[in-house]
C-alpha cells in the first residue's frame, strides 16, 4: 500500500495518491471549462465582437463562475488536503473508501450544476440571489458538492490524527500542512454556511417554503461564498510557503510569526463577507463597520504578514547561498527559469498590488460606494483568487506532475514562460476591469450600449481604450490558461515517465548553509519591497477617497 | 520549513528587527482605517445610510404611484416626469426592467429618496456620479441625496436582473 518516493524520500500511501490523482483530473477538467467560457465572455463584453446572443451570455457568465473559482479551485483543495496531510506527513489515508465516496458526490454535484445550466434552467449567475430562481437540481448539484467537499474535509482532520497518533512526524506541524489546518477550518464553516443557505433555497425551488427573504438569502449566502475565497487565499499562502522551499530551500525567518498570521485568518475571516452587503438596505452602519474593519483588519494584517514572511524566507535563503550584494541581487539570482518559482513571485505581486490594494478600497464601508457591482468587483477578485491563488496552484502542479504523477513535465520550454503568459494576462485584465468599473461600467451586463432600453448612455470616452486593454489581457491570459492546460494533460497522459531523482527537471533546493549571528535586517530587499507596497497602498486610498468626497452627497 | 517540522525551539526565537518593524506598520494603517470610517460619519458627507423600512412590492408600488400623481409634470416614452419639492419623500421603483418615475431635481437641495424593487434584485447605479447601491424587494431603502452638480444623470441597473438586465435605465434631471 506504500511506495518510498525515490526523490523526496517520503513515504506514498498509493491509495491517497490515487484519490490525489483524480482530484486533480477534475480540477483540470473544471478548469478548461471555465477558461473556454471565459473566452466567450471576453469576446462578448467586449462591445467590437459581441459575441454572444443575450441568453448565453448570462448562461456562459454563470458556467464560468462556478467552474473558475468554485470547482476548479475545490477539486484542486481537496487534493491538496490530502497531499498534505499524507505524503506530506509520511501517513496513511484514513479511509480511502470515504475518499472516493467525496469524490463522487462532488463529480455528481459538478455535473448537475453544469448540466442545468447548459440546458438554460439556472441562468442565475453564480451568487444565485433569490428570488432569482434556478431548477431545483441546479441547487441538489451545489449541496453535492459541498457535502461531497466537506467530506473531503473531515478526512483531511482524520488524516491528521492518525498521523498525530502514530508519529509520523516530529512534535509540531510542517508549515504546510500547518497552513492547510486553517484553510480547512475555513472551509468547514463555510460548507457548513453553504449548506444552511442552500438547503431551504432548494425547498423553496421545490414550491416547499413559499418565500425567501432576499435580504437573509444574501446575507446567509456570502457566507458561503466571500468565505470560500478566503479557504483560496489560506491555501494559496500554504503554497507560497511550499514554493519558497521547494524551489530556493526557503523557510519562514521566523516561523512562530508565520503560524500566528495562519491563526488570525482563522479568527478573522468568516464574518468578513459582510463587505458585500455595505451599500444594501438591511444591515447598520456599526455592524458593517464592525465586521468589515476590526474583524477584517486581522486578516488583512495577516496577509500583510505573510506578504513579507514568504519573500523574506526567498531572501534569507538566497543570502546564505551568498547573494548578498545590494538589495536586489537575491532576487536576479533567482531560479527564474523554474516555473513554481515565477508563479509563486507573480502570485504574490498580482495578489498583492492588484488584488489587496483594491480588496481593502471594496472592504470599507464608504468607499465601496463606487465600485460596488462595477466591473471593478470582478477586476479586484481577478487579482486575487486568479492571479493569486490559480497561478499559485499553478506553480504548484510543475512540482505535484513529476512527484505524484511520476511524468516528466511535457513542453517544458512552454512551461518555463507559461507563468508569465498567464499572469500578466491576469494582470492587464484585472488592472483594466477595475478602471472600467471605476468610469462606472456595471458588471454582469449584456450590453453597455442599452440597446433596447428607453434612454442610451455613453461612459467616459476612455473607457474604449480600456476595453482594448481588457480584450488583449483576456486573450493573454485564456493562452495562458489553454498551454498549462495542454502541459498538464499531455505530461500525465503521455508524457515519459519518471524513474529517478535524473528525471526531474525542477530542481528541489537543497537548504541553504545556515545563517550567520546576525543583529542587522535579515531581509532588507523584502522589507524595500513591502514598503513600496504599503506606498502604493495609501495613495491608491487617498485618491479614492478624495474622489469620494467629490460625489453627491448622501446619507 | 514548509514541508518539515520546524526546527528546535522555534517557538522562542526572537522576531526579526524587519519583521518587527513591517508589523508594527501594518498595524498601524490597519487601526487607522478602521477609525476613519468612523470619522467619515461623523465629518464626511458620503455614507450609506441605515434607514430602511420593511415593505411589500404591492405597498411599495402605490406609494409610488400616489407619489407620481401628486407631482407628474409630464412624460417621456411613456415614463412619467416627476418633479417633487425639496426635501420631501422620493419614491423611486425598480422593476424589470425599468425605474419609474423619471425624476427632476434642484441642485443643492435635499431630497429623502424611498427605493425598492416590485421583483428581483436591481442595482441602483448613478452615472456619470458613479454611486452604487442595493435596490431590494421587500426593503424601503432610505437616502437622503444633495446633488451638487446639475445635468442629466442616469440609473444602470447593475445587478443581474434577467434577460433585459441591459435594457434597464433610467434617468434623473438636475436643475440649477
Ligand atoms: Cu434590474
Amino acid at each position: 500500500m506504500f511506495r518510498t518516493c525515490d526523490i523526496t524520500g517520503l513515504k506514498v500511501d498509493l491509495r491517497a495518491e490515487k484519490l490525489i490523482q483524480l482530484n486533480a483530473v477534475m480540477a483540470v477538467v473544471s478548469l478548461l471549462i471555465g477558461v473556454i467560457a471565459a473566452l466567450l465572455l471576453v469576446l462578448t463584453r467586449w462591445q467590437v465582437v459581441h459575441l454572444l446572443p443575450v441568453e448565453w451570455y448570462y448562461r456562459v457568465l454563470t458556467l464560468h463562475g462556478l467552474n473558475a473559482l468554485i470547482f476548479w479551485i475545490v477539486f484542486f483543495e481537496i487534493a491538496g488536503l490530502y497531499f498534505g496531510s499524507t505524503i506530506v506527513l509520511n501517513s496513511r489515508m484514513s479511509s480511502p473508501k470515504f475518499g472516493w465516496l467525496a469524490l463522487i458526490l462532488m463529480v455528481l454535484g459538478f455535473l448537475l450544476v453544469n448540466f442545468t445550466i447548459l440546458s438554460g434552467n439556472a441562468d442565475v449567475l453564480m451568487t444565485s440571489y433569490a428570488p432569482l430562481q434556478a431548477h431545483p437540481l441546479y441547487y441538489l448539484g451545489v449541496i453535492l458538492f459541498a457535502v461531497g467537499a466537506l467530506t473531503g474535509v473531515f478526512l483531511f482532520f482524520a488524516n491528521l490524527l492518525i498521523a498525530r497518533k502514530e508519529r509520523t512526524y516530529g512534535d509540531s506541524l510542517p508549515l504546510f500542512t500547518f497552513g492547510l489546518v486553517a484553510a480547512a477550518i475555513i472551509a468547514t464553516l463555510t460548507l457548513a454556511t453553504g449548506a444552511i443557505i442552500y438547503i431551504p433555497t432548494l425547498l423553496w425551488s421545490l414550491g416547499i417554503i413559499k418565500t425567501m427573504d432576499a435580504g437573509v438569502y444574501k446575507l446567509v449566502w456570502w457566507g458561503l461564498g466571500h468565505s470560500s475565497q478566503q479557504i483560496n487565499v489560506t491555501a494559496m499562502i500554504a503554497v507560497w510557503y511550499l514554493g519558497a522551499f521547494l524551489t530556493v530551500g526557503g523557510t519562514s525567518i521566523n516561523e512562530k510569526v508565520s503560524r500566528f498570521a495562519f491563526v488570525f485568518y482563522v479568527i478573522g475571516i468568516n464574518v468578513a463577507s459582510a463587505h458585500h452587503l455595505l451599500v444594501d438596505p438591511g444591515p447598520s452602519p456599526a455592524w458593517k463597520v464592525f465586521n468589515t474593519s476590526y474583524i477584517m483588519y486581522i486578516a488583512v494584517l495577516a496577509s500583510m504578514i505573510h506578504a513579507f514572511a514568504v519573500p523574506s524566507a526567498i531572501e534569507s535563503a538566497q543570502r546564505r547561498r551568498g547573494y548578498t550584494k545590494g538589495l536586489f541581487d537575491w532576487l536576479k539570482n533567482a531560479p527564474w527559469g523554474n516555473p513554481a518559482f515565477s508563479a509563486v513571485l507573480l502570485s504574490i505581486i498580482i495578489f498583492g498590488f492588484i488584488g489587496g490594494v483594491t480588496g481593502v478600497v471594496n472592504g470599507m464601508e464608504q468607499t465601496n460606494i463606487i465600485v460596488h457591482n462595477t466591473l471593478s468587483i470582478p477586476g479586484h477578485f481577478k487579482g486575487t483568487v486568479v492571479g493569486g491563488t490559480t497561478l499559485a496552484f499553478m506553480g504548484a502542479t510543475y512540482y505535484l506532475i513529476p512527484l505524484v504523477f511520476r511524468k516528466k513535465i511535457a513542453f517544458f520550454g512552454l512551461a518555463k514562460i507559461q507563468p508569465w503568459l498567464f499572469g500578466i494576462g491576469i494582470a492587464v485584465l484585472a488592472v483594466s476591469m477595475y478602471i472600467l468599473g471605476a468610469f462606472g461600467v456595471p458588471r454582469r451586463h449584456y450590453d453597455i450600449t442599452f440597446s433596447g432600453g428607453p434612454f442610451t448612455y455613453t461612459f467616459n470616452p476612455a473607457v474604449d481604450f480600456f476595453w482594448v486593454l481588457f480584450a488583449l489581457g483576456g486573450l493573454l491570459a485564456v493562452v495562458g490558461a489553454l498551454a498549462w492546460i495542454l502541459i498538464v494533460v499531455i505530461s500525465v497522459f503521455f508524457g515519459s515517465p519518471v524513474k529517478g531523482p535524473q528525471d526531474m527537471q525542477l530542481q528541489l533546493a537543497s537548504p541553504p548553509p545556515p545563517a550567520k549571528e546576525n543583529h542587522g535586517f535579515e531581509a532588507p530587499g523584502t522589507l524595500t519591497l513591502t514598503l513600496l507596497f504599503m506606498g502604493v497602498f495609501l495613495i491608491f486610498l487617498l485618491l479614492n477617497w478624495g474622489w469620494l468626497s467629490a460625489m453627491w452627497e448622501v446619507r | 520549513m514548509a514541508l518539515l517540522p520546524p526546527e528546535e525551539g522555534w517557538y522562542f526565537k526572537r522576531v526579526a528587527k524587519d519583521e518587527k518593524m513591517w508589523i508594527t506598520i501594518a498595524l498601524v494603517v490597519c487601526l487607522v482605517l478602521f477609525f476613519w470610517m468612523i470619522v467619515w460619519h461623523v465629518y464626511g458627507k458620503q455614507n450609506p445610510s441605515f434607514t430602511t423600512y420593511r415593505t411589500t412590492p404591492q405597498e411599495f408600488n402605490a406609494l409610488t404611484q400616489a407619489f407620481i400623481q401628486k407631482y407628474k409634470i409630464g412624460e417621456e416614452k411613456g415614463i412619467p416626469i416627476v418633479e417633487p419639492p425639496p426635501n420631501s419623500d422620493v419614491f423611486l421603483l425598480g422593476k424589470m426592467w425599468a425605474w419609474e418615475p423619471i425624476l427632476v431635481l434642484k441642485k443643492g437641495q435635499e431630497y429623502r429618496f424611498h427605493i425598492s424593487s416590485l421583483d428581483l434584485l436591481h442595482g441602483f447605479s448613478l452615472q456619470p456620479v458613479n454611486m452604487n447601491f442595493m435596490v431590494y424587494p421587500g426593503y424601503d431603502y432610505v437616502l437622503t441625496f444633495r446633488p451638487t452638480s446639475a445635468g442629466e444623470f442616469y440609473i444602470v441597473c447593475n445587478e443581474f436582473c434577467g434577460i433585459g438586465h441591459h435594457m434597464m435605465i433610467g434617468k434623473i434631471i438636475v436643475k440649477e
